[in-house]
Order: structure tokens, then C-alpha cells, then sequence
């Protein structure tokens, strides 16, 4: 069986974008997700033109950083995500965000895509997880996300399902455990 | 190495993920997820919950060149950032923060250094070097206070704390950390209360007598 086409478009794009430096795959990226990124970081508050250069940055890093991509180990949206704040604390605060070392990994000559359809099925479950939340639990999800809630207001959050939302996503990462460990030892 | 079993909550590791964690405890959640592939695959989930996030949220209506300049971009020249690796006991992260430079250690007297990574009005992080059966300089002064243990450990109220360890601590928490005979204790501290005892001597040794 094909995996690999079972795969969704964006991680499909990506790898194009990774592997064969795929203008076409990265323009389809873009309509994507520019126009999302865009709501996302005015969500902070900052202008529209501000917010466009951020956008910017942040596709260009994309495009410039496709090697750091692991469909075994993030989902494009969350990789997107980080990739996000990353820049958006750089351009926004002028500070650096502390990141953690890269697991360093040989690259796979004979790619299973298994594991990555593994993790996009459970990043669905995610999303339906938090979809069925009660209004009033998804905004703060939202919130939180969003970068609206300091650490103190997500600790003294009662009944946020964060613990909820992890372990589903954990199933999925239980694998990738495994795999980092045998990649360490 | 033994097993990690003090672990980052989860609420840090969120708010790391969404970007509003302190810059100075957000280098001790770097750090220890460079040492903790449990956290890390935490932290992958929160990057995840925040990717669903990011994809249901409302669009904005882009200008329209805005796609040409980008694409037109591509081929552009730019300079990779550099990577900073493990040092020794020292992860990534702070190798960045030292700009790639050993660690200036400041006595503080009876063998216990300390090296002041950054200090601001979002708080402090700093590492400690402290000798075995020595006590860590008195941090407790309000506020939340990240240890991650980088070589060594130590222990104290809350159990016994090996590298990559990290305790966890706020005002309410009467601790008094003390090294463990072996290598000298090297610990990642942050802390968003006030650094208080690089300026005064009698405060600053009190709480090293009170082993
Ligand atoms: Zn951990």
C-alpha cells in the first residue's frame, strides 16, 4: 500500500518543498496558510502591515528551514506553529526564544511513511477532541494557544482539559519515544 | 545518567509552546527538553493543540503582491543561524546564551559560584556551582523559581534531584538545596523575583552558614 499518498496535501506539499525544493508545492503552502497566519499573529495586536512582514519571515523560514521538518515527529500546522512563534517573539519582543537542541537523525534512506500517518490521525482526534469542547473550554484553549494567557493564568485555569488534550496527542507520541530512545543509545 | 524523574508541568511546557513563558524560564524549559525526550514529546503535543489552533483561526485578507515577494525571495542568499552544541554538562540553550563562551564564574564565597546568565524585569537566570555538601545560595524570596540540575545533584525538602532534574518552586516552599558528595552540583536557576544577593555580602553568606 502507498502510504505516502495517504498522507495529507500540507505534509505532502512539505516534503515536495524539503526534498525536491518544490516552488509550486511551497506556493500551495502558502495559500494555505498565509491568510490563517495573518488572523493569528493580528490576534496579538499587532498591524496589519507588521503582521504581513511577519508573515513573511515566517514562510520564508518555512521554506529555508524544510530540512528541520519530520512528518515522524510534527504535523506541518504544528511545526507552522512553532515556526511562528519563534519569529513573532524574535520580531515582536526583540528577545530570542531559548530553543531546544535538534535531535540529530540520519536521514531515513527507505521513509516509512506509517509513522507519519500514525501522528496525523491522532492530530485529527485532536482536532475533534477540542472541537467537541463546550464553548467556554475551547476559548481558553484558544487562548492559550493564541499566546493570550501568561503561565500563571494557565496554571490557575480549573478544568482545563490540557491534560485531556496531551494524552491524546501522547498516543501518537508514545512511538516517537521509543524511537528517540533508540536513536540516543 | 539516571532516569529524569522531576519533570517540567505541564502548564510551563504550554506556555512555552504559545510563547509567553519569561525568557529566563523559558531557557530552563529549552534546556531541559534538550535533555528529556519525555517533555520533549510533551512539548510536541502542545505544538500540536496550538497547529489546530493556528488552522482554525479566522483569515485575513492578505495584499495582494504579498505572494510575488515572497516567492520571488526563494533564491535569495541568507545567513543560516548558528547552532550551539552541547558543551560538557552545558545544553544547547545555554551555550547560545553564553554566545558560545565557557561560563564567567563569580565566587560567592566557600566554593559556590555563580555565573548571571541574564537579569531583567522578566526575572533572572543564572548558573550555580556549588561543592558537594554545600547549600545553594537562599532563593527563595517570592516569586516562581525553576532548578534544573546540569551535573551533579542535590537534594533537599523535596527529594533527590540528578542531572536533569528540574524542581519546581514558589514563595510557599521552605527549601534549603544542598549538593551531594561527588562532582560539584552545576544547576540552571532561574527565577522572576528579584536577584538579591549579588550586592550584599552578610545577606548573601547568611544563607551558605545555616548548613
Ligand atoms: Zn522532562
Amino acid at each position: 500500500m502507498n502510504t505516502q499518498s495517504a498522507l495529507s496535501q500540507e505534509t505532502q506539499w512539505m516534503i515536495a518543498v524539503r526534498d525536491n525544493r518544490d516552488k509550486a508545492a511551497f506556493g500551495a503552502l502558502f495559500d494555505h496558510y498565509a491568510a490563517r497566519l495573518k488572523g493569528f499573529v493580528m490576534r496579538s495586536g499587532v498591524s496589519s502591515g507588521q503582521a504581513e512582514e511577519i508573515v513573511q519571515d515566517v514562510m520564508l523560514t518555512v521554506w529555508r528551514k524544510a530540512d528541520q521538518f519530520d512528518p515522524n515527529r510534527a504535523q506541518v500546522s504544528a511545526w507552522v506553529y512553532q515556526v511562528t512563534r519563534n519569529r513573532m517573539i524574535d520580531m515582536i519582543r526583540k528577545e530570542r526564544r531559548p530553543i531546544p537542541e535538534e535531535l540529530t537523525q540520519e536521514p531515513d534512506p527507505e521513509p516509512d511513511a506509517s509513522q507519519s500517518l500514525a501522528l496525523e490521525q491522532e492530530a485529527t482526534k485532536l482536532r475533534e477532541a477540542i472541537q467537541r469542547l463546550k464553548p467556554d473550554q475551547r476559548e481558553i484553549i484558544e487562548r492559550v494557544y493564541l499566546g493570550e494567557l501568561t503561565h500563571q493564568e494557565i496554571s490557575n485555569q480549573t478544568g482545563l482539559p490540557l491534560g485531556t488534550i496531551k494524552s491524546r496527542v501522547r498516543l501518537g507520541l508514545e512511538r516517537l519515544r521509543h524511537e528517540l530512545k533508540g536513536m540516543r543509545s | 545518567m539516571t532516569a529524569i524523574t522531576h519533570h517540567l508541568p505541564d502548564h510551563l511546557l504550554a506556555s512555552y509552546a504559545a510563547g509567553t513563558l519569561p525568557q529566563p524560564f523559558a531557557l530552563v524549559v529549552a534546556s531541559h527538553v534538550s535533555l528529556c525526550d519525555d517533555c520533549r514529546a510533551s512539548l510536541e503535543a502542545h505544538n500540536a493543540a496550538g497547529g489546530v489552533v493556528l488552522e482554525t483561526t479566522l483569515e485575513e485578507r492578505l495584499s495582494k503582491d504579498l505572494k510575488a515577494s515572497i516567492l520571488a525571495q526563494l533564491d535569495d542568499d541568507f545567513v543560516r543561524e548558528p547552532v550551539y552544541e552541547r558543551e560538557g554538562a552545558l545544553p544547547g540553550p545555554v551555550m547560545e546564551a553564553l554566545e558560545g563562551q565557557p561560563p564567567k564564574w563569580k565566587s560567592l564565597g566557600l566554593g559556590v559560584k555563580q555565573c548571571i546568565i541574564s537579569a531583567g524585569e522578566n526575572g533572572s537566570v543564572r548558573l550555580l556551582h556549588i561543592p558537594p555538601g554545600q547549600a545553594m545560595p537562599d532563593h527563595s524570596h517570592g516569586g516562581l523559581e525553576l532548578t534544573l540540575v546540569l551535573q551533579g545533584s542535590f537534594s533537599d525538602e523535596g527529594g533527590r534531584f540528578g542531572v536533569g532534574d528540574v524542581e519546581v518552586a514558589n514563595e510557599d516552599v521552605e527549601h534549603t538545596p544542598i549538593a551531594d558528595a561527588g562532582d560539584p552540583c552545576i544547576c540552571l536557576a532561574a527565577t522572576d523575583a528579584p536577584l538579591k544577593f549579588n550586592s550584599l555580602m552578610p545577606r548573601l553568606l547568611q544563607p551558605i552558614f545555616k548548613i
